[in-house]
């Protein structure tokens, strides 16, 4: 079991939680990801490593509430245990110093922008970064993501805080102008991530996002994650996450991102009435 | 000689009702018919049956003591050879090993071996496993990854024989393939659990959850002190055609499919979270017991028709020939000399069609099976909502991770030698599919008992050469 030593609540749907598990968090590196299951009839859940600390053995998690198994994610808090905790799965991030570089974390892909951004101004580059959430309340770590960047631009889709603008408004300002990046990375919802390697595309800009498809062992075993990048079946789970954006068939990510989505509305509703249910009786008590 | 008795059949649930749910298929002998079955034995002073068995089981020895109903006695000897007996029972291709070579298949059919062994290890199951005696540990530490058939076989073996030894296993429930892939009603998952347990019981420690390759390398496991190690990953990459179309929603390789509805329990679904595609209209490409399995899980999540495409004939199909039949019975189709060309999508990107070619078989190929030829203008398009591909596994390299001295072949397998499973790597040693590409569970439960014969053997004197070509 993999104790549960903090907990953050980032926005009403997003939250943050530190796990005890200190052999992945000796391994960790920026861009890979850890499957988590919360118990014994629970599926297996990928999520992108935020943070680590090799020193009191801790991952960093933020997910967003999403379907069941993230809002069921959601009620647990400090002196929780999930079932089970695997990782570090995927490719970490290639860090290197590119000179100057430009990280996108857009809504819940803020988390794991971080440690990359982090880790490239650690390796000596010029960190430009922006950061944008659908609205005020969604938006985090702006201080965090402030002090690993040399520049930050912080943006909300509807204005309510900072600038109003889509995260690829600032991205296209910035490779136009003459401090054209080496290299751009962006996280976060697949179509945020689309439209970024698309802004990007004719200034010739090398794009590196990290997929979020359905997984399930995370080991290469299943296949569930298989998207098409330069024409080629790859496994995000052991070939990625991270790969060039320009290359990615984003269509058919997002429509695999679909297979289970009537699945996933009638498990939510069948939580959500036990959930209404556990509380009434609690209540009636 | 008295007269010889015709085999007891072993009773199974009716074929209709079966195919509609996850319960075992077959029952199990009574004591009565075991007893009967077990008189058939010849008790051949220079027993044959014993060299059909990759591990050795002293079988008329086991028969005997269940004929004389000293049950332990029976469980003593079985176990002797075999720490998961209850699960060869039920998955070992007895027609072509031990039940292949007894005698009196020669002129009759052979005594049902696997049959008795089953019945012989679900009485013990019953009775409470007991507990066996193990030796005062000899200091030394081996390192077994993957909890699968060959990794739990060799773990219990040096276990048995003062090691202490860590088993690393990658997903969150031991058993490998016998978890995640063979189904519920050919192999009840409580049953590998208390196998599992057997082999835990002996002093070995699981460390689930743990991927090694990421986790740890082969070679920090040896910083960290382990005098051996066994790799048992299996061969958990699934293939896949390369053929259009083959990523659009509702194409499932078999291993998904079969993660999914095994070790997840999507057949559950909501019950337990994982969800899985349901399919009225299922084709399961391939004919090997994988595609077998995946077949009768579709049945069994209810669709309506399941059709095995398969590129040669029924003769050359690599399931056992009782899988073959159980589908059969259950009403599956089977579509032979036929493969796909593409898989055909809707508008909204999932599928709705196979596109197939006739096929006729040609020379023989590199595996000795007629090799398929394709019938050119002979295609034809099958109705499909979903479909599984079950088309054979390839070893995942996660394991080899920064331990380039470990030679593998070009299909991706470990090179190590057959008896003693020794890979070029020192004091590394393999078996199972990680060796010989994907086979069956009792083969790689030979390899993992005489990997572990091996590093008691070099652990006690290591004499060199390591390597012997």
């Amino acid at each position: 079991m993999y104790r549960i030593t903090a907990r953050e609540d980032l926005a009403p749907v997003t939250k943050l939680f530190k796990i005890e598990a200190p052999d992945v968090a000796r391994k960790a590196k920026a861009g890979q990801f850890v499957i988590v299951r919360i118990d014994e009839h629970g599926e297996r859940i990928p999520l992108t490593v935020a943070d680590y600390d090799r020193t009191t053995g801790e991952i960093t998690l933020v997910f967003q509430e999403v379907g069941k198994s993230t809002k069921q994610l959601g009620t647990l808090g400090v002196g929780d245990q999930l079932a089970s905790f695997v990782g570090p799965l995927g490719r970490p991030t290639e860090i290197e110093n590119y000179g100057t570089v430009l990280v996108v974390g857009g809504g819940v892909g803020i988390a794991p922008i971080y440690p990359i951004a982090r880790a490239l101004k650690e390796a000596g580059n010029t960190v430009l970064a922006i950061i944008g959430a659908r609205n005020q309340e969604l938006l985090f770590w702006e201080d965090k993501m402030r002090s690993v960047s040399d520049e930050l631009i912080v943006c909300t889709d509807d204005g309510s805080y900072a600038r109003k603008a889509l995260v690829t408004e600032p991205l296209k300002e910035i490779i136009s102008a003459d401090r054209k990046p080496s290299i751009v990375w962006a996280i976060g919802p697949a179509i945020m991530m689309k439209f970024c390697a698309a802004t990007t595309q004719p200034f010739g800009v090398k794009t590196i996002v990290s997929l979020n498809s359905i997984m399930v062992d995370g080991t290469g075993m299943c296949g569930a994650c298989r998207v098409e990048v330069g024409g080629k079946t790859r496994f995000v789970c052991v070939d990625g996450p991270e790969f060039d954006g320009h290359q990615v068939d984003w269509n058919l990510l997002l429509g695999r991102q679909r297979i289970y989505l009537e699945q996933e509305k009638r498990a939510l509703e069948v939580f959500v009435a036990q959930q209404h249910q556990c509380k009434c009786s609690a209540e009636g008590k | 000689m008295a007269k010889v008795q015709p085999r007891n059949e072993m009773p199974r649930q009716d074929p209709q009702a079966r195919g509609r749910n996850f319960n075992e298929v077959a029952l199990g002998y009574s004591p009565e018919v075991a007893l009967a079955e077990a008189q058939r034995c010849l008790q051949c002073k220079k027993p044959t049956c014993i060299e059909g068995c990759p591990v050795q089981v002293r079988i008329p020895e086991f028969i005997l003591a269940l004929r004389e109903g000293d049950m332990w006695g029976a469980v003593t000897a079985l176990k002797d050879k075999n720490n998961l007996p209850a699960i060869c029972g039920r998955v070992c291709p007895q027609e072509t090993q031990c039940e292949e070579h007894c005698v009196l298949g020669k002129k009759f059919e052979p005594v049902a071996i696997g049959r008795l062994e089953r019945f012989v290890a679900d009485w013990e199951i019953g009775q409470g496993v007991r507990t066996p005696e193990v030796p005062a540990p000899n200091g030394k530490r081996v390192a077994v990854i993957g909890a699968g058939p060959s990794g739990l076989t060799c773990a219990g073996d040096l276990a048995k024989l003062g090691y202490k030894v860590t088993i690393f296993e990658s997903l969150h429930a031991p058993g490998g393939v016998l978890i995640y892939g063979i189904p519920e009603f050919r192999l009840p998952k409580s049953i590998v659990a208390t196998e599992v347990k057997y082999v835990q019981s002996l002093g070995v420690e699981l460390k689930l959850n743990s991927v090694i390759g990421k986790l740890f390398t082969v070679d920090e496991l040896f910083a960290d002190g382990y005098d051996a190690i066994f790799l048992g990953t299996g061969a958990g990459l699934p293939m896949f055609m390369n053929i259009p179309g083959e990523n659009l929603n509702g194409v499932y390789s078999a291993n998904e499919f079969l993660t999914r509805t095994n070790l997840m329990k999507a057949y559950l679904f909501p019950e337990y979270d994982t969800p899985i595609m349901l399919g009225k209209h299922v084709a399961v490409v391939g004919a090997g017991n994988v595609a077998m399995d995946s077949a009768r899980c579709a049945l069994r999540l209810g669709a309506e028709e399941v059709q095995v495409v398969y590129r040669r004939t029924k003769a050359e199909a690599p399931a056992r020939a009782e899988e073959l039949a159980n589908a059969e019975e259950e009403g599956i189709q089977f579509h032979y000399l036929t493969s796909p060309v593409e898989v055909l999508g809707t508008d909204k990107g999932w599928v709705r069609a196979i596109k197939l070619q006739k096929q006729q078989l040609g020379e023989p190929d590199a595996s000795g099976r007629p090799r398929p030829v394709p019938i050119p203008g002979s295609e034809y398009e099958m109705a499909a909502d979903l479909v599984v591909m079950a088309l054979g596994t390839r070893p995942n390299p996660m394991v080899f991770t920064d331990t380039p001295d470990l030679e593998r072949s070009k299909h991706g397998t470990v090179v190590a030698n057959e008896v003693t499973g020794r890979t070029k790597k020192q004091r590394i040693w393999a078996g199972g599919d990680i060796v010989t590409g994907a086979a069956t569970v009792i083969s790689a439960m030979g390899a993992g008992k005489r990997s572990a014969a091996d590093i008691d053997a070099y652990l006690k004197s290591p004499a060199e050469p390591w390597w012997a070509e």
